[in-house]
């Protein structure tokens, strides 16, 4: 299976290091959308969390914001970096993943790049 | 749909994100971002388009005694050249609008209203005003820009002659030239900064825009949005309509005793006034990284003793800070409340305002 990233209607991106585990954060477009990030709320690590929960509060300065699970199963590792810098998610969105999620049982419908570019122009 | 302001093409051309407001379309960040907008007002300057303010002018015989009826401070004292925050009120002492009055002479003075308030705000003068006094809205043809930061006085400099600039706070120069454009230039403005307001022809507004960008980029001038300048008023602990200010709201409650002269014989809404409310505006500090944003309820223990007018990440500062209207009998500095942001509570403490003081 080829690792490449995927994306949800609600603007988060997944990226599996395997069948059951990935990484989620959220998209170009997303944090664009926000602006300046202030606040990132982790989840604790060991949580069980079903598709479409909200499991992450993040805060810009203009608005409140939540990142909603796109798959279920259970926090593994949370990125405690953000706590400091959640600007890093507004340089580098891609890179800054927020939650880690292991032993995936189910998913939402998500997108390759290509449809998920499609879907924001649509959006705008 | 929205009205453009004169500088509308000049937020395309400076990558403005634009969005209604007040009827208008106005950018509410540029490329940089509200922080590092914010944070040029604070270090160095930062101008805004203010054209969707509305201006009016009331002029006659008895201009003074109608704004001295209409509005809750007194005008009487006032020069030439001289600016004066106030507010005005409805019958029941709840406010209509906060505004700046600037006395060009002793029968002509300049009033500026909210956007938002502007039809209702004309509405409400016409009927109220009595003898010989013609009130003309000049809204539509007016442009303002702000200019503010502590180079702010420098910048102006470079575009204007020295005797243009008003040496005084609350002061103004009623016929200048900025970049060749007849301006109204006012020391005054909405960010708790060293600063300025040009008032000028709309349809001349981007000339002196681009005079301002061009002799400000060597200070490190950026144009800055809507979203810096709530957060630079609300780290300056300044009330917004619509917030901290409402129908509803009286300006006592809001803590605007300074531009209320209950000595004055009579003004519209006096007798409603209670010197002692019971609600008033406190600023708070969270003490947690949340931000409470507006309509967050404040508890003291299980009981509600409030809600946050106004809330935001302080970008200075650097940290959240929010106003709030809370039971007076709690009110006092150092007490502690929690703010329920989406099911968590955070604990907030009554600090004195402004949050930032130049």
């Amino acid at each position: 299976m080829k690792n490449e990233l995927l994306f949800t209607k609600s603007h988060e991106w997944i990226l599996f290091s395997d069948a059951t585990t990935a990484k989620v954060g959220i998209t170009d477009h997303a944090q664009h959308a926000l602006g300046d990030l202030v606040y990132v709320g982790l989840p604790q690590a060991g949580t069980a969390v079903e598709k479409r929960q909200s499991i992450v509060e993040l805060e810009s300065v203009k608005a409140a914001s939540e990142v909603f699970s796109p798959v279920t199963g259970e926090i593994s590792r949370v990125n405690e970096e953000l706590t400091d810098n959640p600007e890093r998610i507004n340089e580098s969105p891609y890179e800054s993943w927020i939650v880690e999620i292991g032993g995936i049982t189910d998913r939402e419908e998500m997108m390759s790049t290509e449809e998920y570019e499609a879907f924001c122009a649509e959006e705008e | 749909m929205e009205l453009k302001t004169g500088l509308y093409n000049c937020h395309l051309a400076a990558g403005g994100k634009m969005v209604p407001f007040a009827g208008f379309m106005l950018p509410v960040q540029y490329e940089s971002g509200i922080i590092a907008e914010h944070n040029a007002v604070r270090t160095k300057a930062g101008i805004f388009d203010v054209s969707h303010m509305g201006e009016i002018f009331i002029e006659g015989e008895d201009a003074l005694n109608n704004l001295n009826n209409i509005l809750t401070n007194d005008f009487t004292d006032m020069a030439d050249g001289q600016a004066r925050y106030t507010l005005m009120c409805n019958i029941e002492g709840g406010t209509v609008d906060d505004l700046l009055v600037y006395r060009i002479s002793s029968r002509k003075y300049m009033l500026v209203l909210n956007a938002a308030n502007c039809e209702k705000d004309i509405r409400w003068i016409y009927d109220h005003l009595s003898g010989s006094a013609v009130l003309s809205d000049v809204s539509a043809e007016t442009g303002l820009i702000a200019l503010q930061g502590p180079c702010s006085e420098e910048i102006l400099w470079r575009v204007t002659d020295s005797g243009n600039i008003p040496g005084n706070y609350y002061h103004f120069i009623e016929n200048g030239k900025v970049a060749g454009v007849n301006c109204l230039i006012s020391r005054t403005g909405y960010t708790g900064e060293k600063g300025f307001e040009l008032y000028m022809p709309a349809d001349k507004s981007p000339l002196v825009w681009n005079a301002l960008l061009k002799a400000g980029k060597p200070f490190g001038l950026i144009p800055c949005g809507l979203g810096a300048r709530d957060t630079l008023r609300l780290e300056a602990a300044m009330p917004l309509y619509g917030h901290e200010l409402s129908e509803t709201i009286t300006p006592l409650e809001a803590g605007l005793r300074f531009a209320v002269k209950m000595n004055k014989e009579d003004f519209i809404g006096k007798s409603a006034l209670k010197s002692n409310p019971d609600f008033i505006r406190v600023g708070l500090k969270m003490n947690g990284k949340g931000v409470a944003r507006e309509n967050t309820p404040l508890y003291a223990g299980e009981k509600q003793i409030g809600i946050v007018t106004s809330g935001t990440y302080a970008p200075f500062l650097k940290y959240p800070v929010a106003m709030a209207r809370i039971d007076a009998r709690i009110a006092e500095i150092h007490t502690k409340v929690e703010a329920d942001v989406r099911g968590r509570r955070i604990v907030a403490e009554v600090v004195p305002m402004p949050f930032y003081i130049k």
